[in-house]
């Protein structure tokens, strides 16, 4: 359970984020409220669309030119005399820059595509280092090797010196994550980290990621749409849909005993080893609509089991509450009458 | 790496060897020869030539022998520098060239740089902010840039520079410089009439280049690493300029090759509304004339101008592009 007397370190509170487009605008997170805690892993998981990607880049304020927050807060050190509220800030204003990187690291999804093909490991890291405390030139190369070195790659000193293509995937997610580390924030948002990776390498920058969280008590806040990850990972686990964070619990109580019939589908479709040959995964029926056509009431009700026609379909049940387990659903609202 | 420069530069000799033997072919293409066109000529004037007169002249400029005869007395002659003589002109090749194709090259780099001062920044600028007021008015100014003839503007930016300005317009010289040998008052001289052909030049090419610009930077704009950049917390221009356009500019690195021998042969129009002392006129001419010394040398110096333009781009772009230079491949 989250410990009460542990603040947050980022707190986020009814986020909603908009994208123009030629076809009007879409919303594409309402109402999200999260908790980040130093020294906790805070699971995100979703299908692909249901806006856990758009919940970091609007944290960080690097939305695209289309998108924009038209309500909510993300507020970095709350309840302490330097909190500051990240959606107030001029988007390429310095505070939000020093944020960036200096507070808050991100690691991206695709290693291949992350890092520039154009400059050495060490030119993109040193500047990543040098960008917000700058020790000179000299002792940014160390740091760089050092860092390197600490994310597990081997013969740093050569390395550093290496262009991205030149290393394998592995190892290029090690500079991602060196990238995201180099300013020594205490706050990590990893974006999908080991989606484009093989098995083996994925267990290895998982292990690597959770010493590192571990280690420098950092608030890690995971993003995946693979549950295994989140079991492995994961002390506390947002579910979310269509842009809704609907469900919120510690990971046990989640795996154990799920609140949100989208939950409860989501890990039925999870891969048995124990399960008879040639079953059947299980699948959620339907698909997730278009970002345009949002369903009226509950975004989930056309593909819930248990939807009650004229309630789910007319109105949405509240948000989640932050800091405390619960799901997004009548049923629990009903269940905790 | 060694390998490459010297595949490209092996590649780069073939390169002149075929040119060249096209050249010959296309100047020998035309029916009749220079003495045809001189007789021609000599008629409209009143004069004639006898038949022996006119064998005797055949003769004398090898036109009677076979074909690759002509082309094997050319070549070797040219390879030591002898272009032979200009039968127009009846003076060497060389000298009716001259300063001219000096001048051709000033013009056309400041062309060149003019197009690239004005075209990147303002295609950096469309690409970041894609359809804002800024990008549709540098779209309209371009497509207007593409669809004006440049011998149009060049008699626009004349009849104004001289009604409004008093400036003295068309040529690179004033009239005591032109047959002035060189010195520093010559140069200045020069300085101040390259802008005009140079802006009337670099207009067009700017258009051009500004879309191409825009759309290259567009692409780079979407990649991750972009996003990267902007995580780590450095300021928004540094992230644009070190990072996607840095990226974008590839494609301009390979455009050297082509640019330059366009800009010769595209602005033979401009040269005449001008009159400028450049290649390009003189091309025009001496192929009316069929005097094929002459054009064929031009042609020549045209394609080994590309050629080398190329091998420029290539090496340009093994510098900026680590993946070429490492792996030899992009």
């Amino acid at each position: 359970m989250v410990d009460p007397m542990n603040h947050p370190i980022v707190s986020v509170r009814d986020l909603a984020v908009e994208f123009r487009q030629h076809t009007g605008t879409v919303r594409a997170l309402e109402a999200v409220s999260l908790d980040l805690h130093p020294g906790r892993v805070l699971g995100i998981v979703g299908e692909s669309g249901c806006g856990k990607s758009v919940t970091a880049r609007a944290m960080l304020r690097i939305l695209d030119r289309n998108g924009s927050i038209v309500a909510g807060k993300v507020t970095l050190d709350p309840g302490t005399s330097h909190e500051q509220d990240l959606t107030a800030l001029a988007p390429e204003g310095s505070e939000i820059r020093s944020v960036r990187g200096g507070r808050i690291g991100l690691i991206f999804q695709e290693p291949m595509a992350a890092l520039s093909m154009q400059y050495t490991v060490g030119n993109q890291l040193m500047e990543a280092i040098r960008v917000h405390r700058d020790p000179g030139k000299e002792k940014a190369r160390e740091r760089a090797i050092a860092l390197l070195n600490e994310v597990g790659i081997p013969r740093p000193e050569t390395r550093v010196d290496a262009y991205p293509f030149q290393l394998s995937g592995g190892l290029r997610q090690r500079v991602g994550i060196a990238l995201a580390l180099a300013a020594e924030p205490d706050v990590l948002i990893a974006d999908e980290p080991t989606t484009a990776l093989d098995v083996t390498t994925q267990a290895q920058i998982l292990a690597l990621l959770r010493r590192l969280q571990r280690d420098k008590q950092i608030a890690l806040m995971l993003i995946t749409h693979d549950m295994g990850v989140i079991a492995q990972m994961a002390d506390d686990v947002a579910v979310m849909y269509l842009g809704r964070v609907i469900e919120f619990a510690p990971v046990r109580e989640l795996f154990r005993a799920p609140r949100h019939p989208y939950t409860k589908a989501l890990l039925r479709s999870v891969p048995d080893l124990d399960a008879k040959p040639r079953q059947r995964l299980a699948t959620i029926g339907g698909a997730v609509p278009q970002p345009g056509a949002r369903p009226s009431g509950c975004p989930f009700h056309p593909r819930c089991p248990d939807a009650m026609p004229g309630r789910c379909d007319t109105k949405a049940p509240a948000p989640v509450a932050p800091g405390a387990a619960g799901a997004a659903c009548f049923l629990v609202e009903d269940a905790a009458a | 790496m060694l390998m490459y420069i010297g595949r490209r530069l092996s590649l780069a000799l073939l390169t002149c060897v075929a040119i060249s033997i096209l050249t010959f072919i296309i100047i020998r293409l035309p029916p009749g020869d220079f003495v045809d066109a001189y007789i021609a000529n000599l008629a409209a004037s009143g004069g004639t030539v006898t038949a022996e007169q006119a064998q005797s002249m055949r003769h004398e400029y090898g036109l009677d022998r076979p074909v690759y005869i002509q082309y094997a007395l050319w070549i070797s002659r040219v390879v030591q520098g002898d272009f032979g003589v200009s039968m127009m002109w009846r003076r060497p090749v060389t000298e009716v060239i001259g300063d001219r194709l000096w001048l051709t090259m000033v013009v056309s780099f400041a062309a060149l740089f003019l197009t690239w001062t004005i075209a990147l920044p303002i295609g950096i600028y469309s690409a970041v902010r894609q359809y804002s007021i800024g990008d549709y008015i540098a779209t309209m100014l371009g497509f207007i840039g593409l669809a004006v003839p440049n011998f149009l503007l060049a008699l626009i930016l004349m009849y104004f520079g001289f009604r409004y300005l008093g400036l003295s317009v068309g040529g690179l010289f004033s009239a005591e410089y032109a047959q002035a040998p060189w010195g520093w008052d010559k140069v200045w001289d020069l300085a101040k009439h390259v802008p005009l052909p140079a802006a009337v030049l670099a207009l067009a090419g700017s258009a051009h280049q500004i879309r191409i610009m825009r759309a290259n930077l567009l692409d780079e704009l979407r990649k991750p690493y972009v996003i990267t950049a902007r995580a780590k917390g450095i300021p928004e221009l540094r992230v644009i300029m070190k990072y996607p356009v840095r990226a974008a500019l590839n494609p301009f690195a390979s455009s050297i090759a082509y640019v330059f021998p366009y800009l010769v042969s595209g602005s033979i129009i401009v040269s005449l509304v001008l009159g400028l002392p450049t290649v390009g006129p003189l091309l025009l001419q001496a192929l009316v004339a069929q005097d094929m010394f002459l054009a064929g040398t031009i042609v020549l110096l045209l394609g080994i101008m590309t050629v080398v333009g190329t091998l420029i781009s290539d090496l340009l772009l093994m510098w900026i592009e680590p993946r070429l230079r490492l792996t030899g491949r992009s």
